[in-house]
């Protein structure tokens, strides 16, 4: 009986330390949580695979739109998805001027917009579209994967999409994003 | 601090200068808040809608969430419902677009399986320190 009580009260002092690990368990992780937080950026999940059949008509007059089969001309792309609109597009405009400077092409898809804002939203930041395809309803973005605006595909001749940038382009990702493409070519 | 919000208020009133406004020109899509005609058709997309993800604001689905491209996917839910297609068929394309992120009914898969595990495995641990502590009282 006695043996019986000391090993029950031997068990006991293990099982109190169960408590307090626990909490540093919990404490461990929500710490981690903290320091590191998740990174909450949607991904569009067909980078790797092929760019879908999308064709759009034009959104400003003397700029064409994007016809079907555009990006399986041989020719590696940036597909920029903006929107005049968009305040950090604004902010992109002289990354896309540089990078259009340097030789790469860059086609456009203009989410929710209007002519009118589009052709004013190009006086004032510049215009480095080779075309504009319009997307009144998001339902290119939907078919991209893309979950805003700037969001800016690199598409290779074969019309694979190769990266997605989320967000805006940079200053210092310009020579990284044009080495990209000029390798892919 | 206050006062200082409240001249930039007032400079901004009369400068003249309105807020920049970061949102679409174009009026939601007729889909977004319009139910469709169908109840049944209805029904079915409104059961979807609320178990796919607004991606702009991560924590709410879609039949909760006031942004627009929230809007603009109820739109394509409704849309493709009314077109005939199946809401596994619309939860599908999404998933291939997105991901599974974009679901709230997530597949069994190598990351997901102890989120339908972990529950069955809790209830066999109650069962048995239930089992074990009635053992003890009876005895």
């Amino acid at each position: 009986m006695s043996t019986a009580a000391s090993e029950q009260r031997t068990g006991g002092s293990r099982l109190i330390w169960v408590p307090l690990a626990g909490f540093v368990l919990l404490f461990a992780i929500v710490a981690i949580g903290l320091w590191r937080p998740a990174d909450r950026t949607v991904r569009s999940a067909l980078v790797g695979k092929p760019m879908p059949g999308i064709a759009l008509a034009p959104v400003v007059a003397g700029k064409p739109g994007i016809e079907a089969g555009r990006f399986a001309k041989g020719q590696a792309r940036l597909v920029n998805i903006f929107a005049s609109w968009c305040i950090p597009c604004a902010a992109e405009a002289p990354q896309l001027l540089r990078l259009k400077a340097m030789g790469v092409p860059i086609d456009a898809v203009a989410v929710k917009d209007t002519p009118a804002a589009v052709a004013a939203f190009l006086a004032r930041y510049g215009d480095p579209y080779d075309a504009i395809g319009g997307d009144p309803d998001s339902a290119v973005q939907f078919a991209l994967g893309s979950s805003g605006v700037p969001e800016t595909f690199l598409v290779d001749g074969n019309g694979r999409i190769v990266e997605q940038h989320v967000g805006d382009i940079r200053a210092e990702e310009v020579d990284g994003l044009a080495a990209k493409v000029r390798g892919l070519r | 601090m206050r006062r200082a919000i409240l001249a930039a208020l007032a400079l901004l009133a009369a400068s003249g200068v309105s807020p920049l406004a970061a949102d679409t020109p174009l009026p939601a899509q007729p889909l977004a808040y319009t139910q469709l005609a169908d109840p049944a058709q209805e029904a079915r997309a409104k059961a979807l809608m609320e178990t796919l993800r607004c991606l702009v604001c991560q924590g709410q689905s879609i039949a909760d969430s006031d942004a627009s491209m929230a809007g603009d996917m109820r739109a394509l839910v409704r849309q493709r419902i009314a077109a005939g297609e199946s809401p596994a068929a619309i939860r599908r394309w999404l998933i291939s677009r997105y991901g599974d992120y974009v679901s709230y009914d997530p597949p069994l898969s190598g990351a997901t399986w102890p989120l339908y595990l972990a529950p069955i495995l809790l209830l066999l641990a109650g069962i048995w320190i239930a089992r074990a502590s009635f053992r003890k009282r009876r005895r």
